[in-house]
């Protein structure tokens, strides 16, 4: 087991260095000069101080060089300063958004993870009956709305018409921090992350129980006289639960594109929204810092699920 | 007289196909004594299945279901409980406990992600109230029983790690967890090669003489049969149409179909023989009937070389043929 999750951080490991060089690249592949990010358009520059310019930070030599420069720096904790907010260094900029980040989606893919898992066990067991219907009818509706159509109409339902939830930051500005206040502020953006989620996870679910049921083994255990209850939960749904723990650990990596989407719409003081303010303003290291790290968390989470699924799956172990 | 294990008196399931309740067995009668073992035997679709998990009240519920008849079991504690008569909970607790079933594939028929002991503690956790530490003791103990060699080790093994014989030891355990008055196999060999299945055999017939269990054999093998078989009964679309003490009906078979069934059989030696003669293996002509369009009268005349027109107005009844032996051919006495 501790070999083989060894394994898996070490290709990792290769993944985040490809991931580093894909973003470096592509971003300088970008149209614009990253010099222009450090100069005041109204203050006119000589071509002898933007030389001078150029050369302080590195930026006169080959692309290669720049990389591993960045890359040494990097393995070293050090992913430079932000462009836009001078003097403040990235890494901590990006570890205060992590915390954010994470509880919303920690939420958001609990919610779904819990709903959708539950939903598709209903669905496949009472499978044709009006509520499998009305469910299937949700869930393709939860899958084919995009993340920014939901967050926009929920955040005009449940916070503008009805009121229910607060439309948007982590806290009520000027009061004192309580848990109970962070969940309110949370349950919203982290319900509406969840909707396509827990529709896919209940679609997966469903199907996968579905064949699982018709499989001999679950007749044995029938023949055993297992309580039906245990024989749907301890024989078939550990096994239908295989392919759908795969579907959970990619959709970690979707979810952070929903939650870019959803943190800018409720203004949560996540990744994403720091993120979307570092494109727009081209701050070059901040994007570089927190893509990557959002690329540890996927990779991270990745390893995590492989690791869950040998964990499930006695045979996985053997190969 | 002690009541038999298994009785099965008049039993007709019905699958519902296309709104109409097609009859997949019916005119089921049978009982198995203690210590003795029936083979049903008959061609794929012929409802030695459905004839077993009807007794298991496995039918799948939303297609089929026991439309008539009796089937009452003999339980451990000596009660006689008429199975037709018990709702769902008290089936359950009749399945794995007072009747055991082995199924035909090993290779699926266990839960590929749990370990083998934890599979045949099951039962015993649940129908004898034994704590985990005891089932999972009994367990081990079962698997000896079974042949299992190094048993603790390999009840810790999950399903793949074992062979094709070694699963269907396990599964013959699992079906024996909690010393059931009947057991029912339903092709146990016939996913194995023929030298575990041999094994397989000698093994169920070294458990009865130990347990005294009946035994309910499905196959579609008749070497088998002659083998592990006290009597068999021979099914064809849905019926029983012959039944009698292995020894008798082999020794003289008192209906057309039997006839033709043991005929099929292939013999060693006997294919260089037939290759001289330019004549292929003997073959039954025609097709089974579809369930649904059963010919009026005997189901076997279409095929039937002795057919006359009697055949085809009435179903025949089960003619007494000797004290033991009975047959479903009006004609038996030709035979």
């Amino acid at each position: 087991m501790l070999s083989f999750i060894a394994r898996r951080c070490a290709t990792g490991l290769l993944m985040l260095v490809a991931l580093s060089l894909l973003i470096f690249v592509l971003l300088r592949l970008a149209p614009g000069d990253p010099i222009d990010a450090y100069i005041n358009p109204s203050v006119p520059m000589s071509a002898s101080d933007l030389e001078t310019l150029r050369d302080r930070l590195g930026l006169d030599q080959p692309l290669p060089l720049q990389y591993f420069g960045w890359l040494r720096a990097a393995l070293s904790g050090d992913f430079g300063y932000s462009i836009q907010r001078s003097g403040v260094r990235v890494l901590p900029l990006v570890m205060e958004r992590i915390g954010p980040t994470a509880l919303l989606m920690g939420m958001g893919l609990a919610i779904a993870i819990v709903v959708g898992i539950a939903a598709g066990i209903y669905s496949a067991v009472r499978r044709n009956a009006w509520p499998d219907i009305a469910m299937s009818v949700l869930s393709f509706i939860g899958i084919s709305s995009p993340a920014f159509l939901t967050a926009l109409l929920g955040l005009y339902f449940f916070s503008v018409l009805l009121r229910w939830a607060p439309s948007g930051g982590m806290q009520t500005a000027g009061a004192p921090f309580s848990i109970s206040d962070v969940l309110a502020h949370l349950i919203l953006p982290a319900c509406l992350l969840s909707i396509g989620h827990a529709a896919l996870i209940m679609r997966y679910m469903r199907a996968s129980l579905l064949e699982v049921l018709n499989q001999d083994y679950v007749r044995t255990a029938r023949a055993k006289g297992v309580r039906e209850f245990w024989v749907i939960i301890k024989h078939a749904t550990r096994n239908a639960l295989l392919p759908v723990i795969t579907l959970i650990g990619s959709t970690v990596g979707i979810a952070i594109g929903g939650a870019i989407f959803l943190e800018s719409v409720f203004n949560w003081p996540g990744m994403g929204l720091l993120l979307v303010n570092a494109v727009g303003t081209r701050d070059y290291p901040v994007i570089m810092g927190a893509t990557l790290v959002i690329g540890i968390c996927v990779i991270l989470v990745n390893i995590l699920t492989d690791v869950a699924y040998a964990f499930v799956d006695p045979r996985i172990q053997v190969a | 007289m002690e009541a038999p294990i298994l009785q099965i008196a008049g039993l007709r399931a019905v699958f519902r196909i296309a709104g109409r309740d097609i009859a997949a067995v019916q005119d089921i009668d049978l009982e198995i004594g203690s210590g003795e073992t029936v083979a049903l035997v008959g061609e794929s679709g012929s409802g030695k299945s459905v004839t077993s998990l009807s007794i298991m009240g496995l039918l799948a519920k939303k297609i089929g279901h026991i439309a008539d008849g009796r089937i009452s079991i003999r339980r451990r504690d000596g009660s006689v409980t008429e199975l037709t008569g018990l709702d769902a909970e008290q089936l359950r607790r009749v399945r794995g406990n007072d009747i055991g079933m082995v199924f035909q594939e090993p290779m699926t028929s266990l839960n590929p992600v749990y370990t083998i002991g934890e599979q045949i503690a099951e039962p015993i956790r649940i129908h004898l109230g034994k704590s985990h530490r005891e089932a999972a003791a009994e367990a081990v103990r079962l698997l000896t029983q079974v042949g299992i060699p190094d048993p603790a080790r390999r009840a810790k093994q999950y399903p793949h790690e074992l062979s094709g014989g070694m699963r269907q030891r396990a599964t013959i355990a699992m079906a024996l967890a909690c010393n059931p008055t009947l057991l029912i196999a339903d092709e146990p060999t016939t996913a194995l090669d023929v030298t575990i299945q041999a094994q397989i055999l000698d093994l169920l017939a070294d458990l009865q003489a130990e347990r005294g269990m009946g035994i309910l054999f499905v196959t579609h093998n008749l070497g088998v049969v002659a083998e592990i078989a006290d009597r068999v009964a021979v099914m064809y679309a849905g019926r029983i149409v012959e039944t009698g003490p292995v020894s008798e009906v082999f020794a003289r078979p008192r209906h057309p179909y039997t006839i033709g069934l043991m005929r099929s059989v292939p013999r060693l030696g006997q294919a260089t023989a037939l290759k001289a003669a330019g004549t292929p293996l003997p073959t039954i002509a025609g097709n089974v009937p579809s369930l649904a369009m059963l010919p009026k009268g005997c189901s076997f005349a279409p095929r039937c070389p002795m057919a006359i027109d009697a055949c085809r107005a009435a179903v025949p009844p089960l003619f007494q043929v000797s004290q033991t032996q009975a047959s479903r051919c009006i004609r038996w006495e030709e035979l």
